[in-house]
């Protein structure tokens, strides 16, 4: 019940992109049209679902206050707390799983490399993913909640970019003063979507 | 001061500022908003950060091999924010708490990387550093302004001092809840957005 509780949350409740703001950039510079979003949203659930669990390995067995102690043993690790280090870890982590991820993809699936090709190299500084290992951090997850964490949150990046899209595509033909036009009207929509995303606000099993 | 100088250090703050017309950094700048404190304690880590980064890089930048630059660029962003988080935490510890993971998100704050990679590498530290002490105001400007409101509108507060007595402390003013949540940091940048670009009109965009 736990796993579902937090998987809800990370889609809903606790929308990376609508409710944290994470990811933004990319939120509102790629989603001028559906077929782009949708391969931004793939990647970065793939990404996601990969690195969170990657980076909280690292920091159960090699950061975390006391975390050496299978190297060590456990009086000596127990004064070892390398946990200022987490950011310069989880970020090369993350550029290491990109590379990974987008070398994978080019031998195994072409035509899903072709799909998601631009996208990739961009992801290691899409803050979405950093911050979904920042959270896993801060929340102290185990392995299977962070696996579970990061996949929720980024099927919930996909869902908000992917509507998003859609709402701009028919946006083409509405009369927009020129001032709002392109960006300032896509933050009004975003704030609209937001409003929409509260009403998962409570929902708990 | 001269001409080129001027340009590289009033450009970012007014006219080509990070937020409303290059679109970086907005993450922060939506999230750490809700009061007037954190946006100042942001813009500070941040414009610090941006200054350091840019300084460091643009010393690098006939050192630094093309193929690699973004994972260096990115080892040096992320040891000076480790530095900036740490200090927070030992001076400012309430504050570097309601931050929450957003100081150790400046690691990937566009504005840091954009600046870096679009300024830094191509121009002389001197001028890099002032390019970043420019942009990190210009994203405090637009922090500031948003927070102020958001803080004043949505709690009656600013910088925790009452402003506008609330009902329910017996005074005269009903808060406005949008303010505080997520929606209405989106509808105030569209609006400064809408603001800025009626008096830039060459700015404006197609669709």
């Amino acid at each position: 019940m736990d796993l579902v509780n937090i998987f809800l949350t990370s889609v809903g409740i606790e929308n990376m992109a609508l409710v944290f703001f994470l990811g933004m950039c990319s939120f509102l510079a790629v989603s001028k049209k559906v077929d782009t979003a949708m391969g931004l949203g793939m990647a970065v659930t793939f990404v996601l679902l990969i690195t969170t669990p990657l980076n909280n390995l690292m920091y159960t067995y090699l950061l975390k206050e006391g975390a050496l102690g299978w190297l060590l043993g456990p009086e000596k690790a127990a004064t070892i707390d390398l946990s200022f280090l987490a950011f310069i870890a989880f970020i090369a982590t993350i550029a290491a799983a990109v590379q990974l991820v987008e070398m994978t993809i080019d031998k195994v699936s072409p035509t899903l490399y072709a799909s998601l090709g631009v996208f990739l190299p961009l992801i290691a500084v899409n803050c979405a993913i950093l911050g979904g290992a920042l959270f896993m951090m801060e929340r102290d997850y185990d392995l299977a909640q962070s696996t579970v964490f990061g996949f929720g949150s980024g099927l919930g990046f996909w869902m908000a970019i992917v509507a998003l899209a859609a709402i701009r595509e028919r946006l083409r033909y509405s009369n927009i003063p020129p001032a709002l036009r392109g960006l300032g009207i896509t933050f009004i929509i975003s704030g609209l979507m937001a409003m929409g995303f509260s009403i998962f606000g409570g929902i708990q099993l | 001061m001269d001409k080129e100088t001027k340009e590289v250090l009033i450009d970012p703050m007014l006219i080509k500022n990070p937020i409303t017309i290059q679109v970086l950094g907005i993450c922060s700048a939506l999230a750490v908003t809700t009061q007037l404190e954190p946006a100042l304690v942001m813009t500070g880590a941040l414009t610090a950060v941006l200054v350091c980064s840019n300084t460091i890089i643009s010393l690098l930048r006939n050192k630094i091999p093309g193929s690699i630059r973004i994972i260096t660029q990115l080892a040096i962003i992320a040891s000076l924010v480790i530095v900036a988080d740490q200090i927070l935490q030992a001076y400012a510890f309430d504050v570097a708490r309601s931050l929450s993971v957003f100081v150790g998100l400046i690691i990937t704050n566009c504005i840091v990387m954009g600046r870096a990679e679009a300024f830094a590498m191509a121009n002389p530290p001197g001028k890099a550093a002032l390019d970043g002490l420019s942009n990190g105001l210009g994203y405090g400007l637009i922090l500031i302004t948003v927070a102020f409101f958001r803080e004043l509108l949505g709690s009656g507060k600013l910088l925790g001092h009452v402003v506008l007595e609330r009902t329910a402390d017996g005074g005269w003013y009903t808060p406005n809840g949008l303010m505080v949540l997520a929606p209405g940091a989106f509808f105030l940048i569209g609006a400064f957005i809408w603001i800025q670009r009626t008096f830039t009109p060459e700015l404006n965009e197609e669709a």
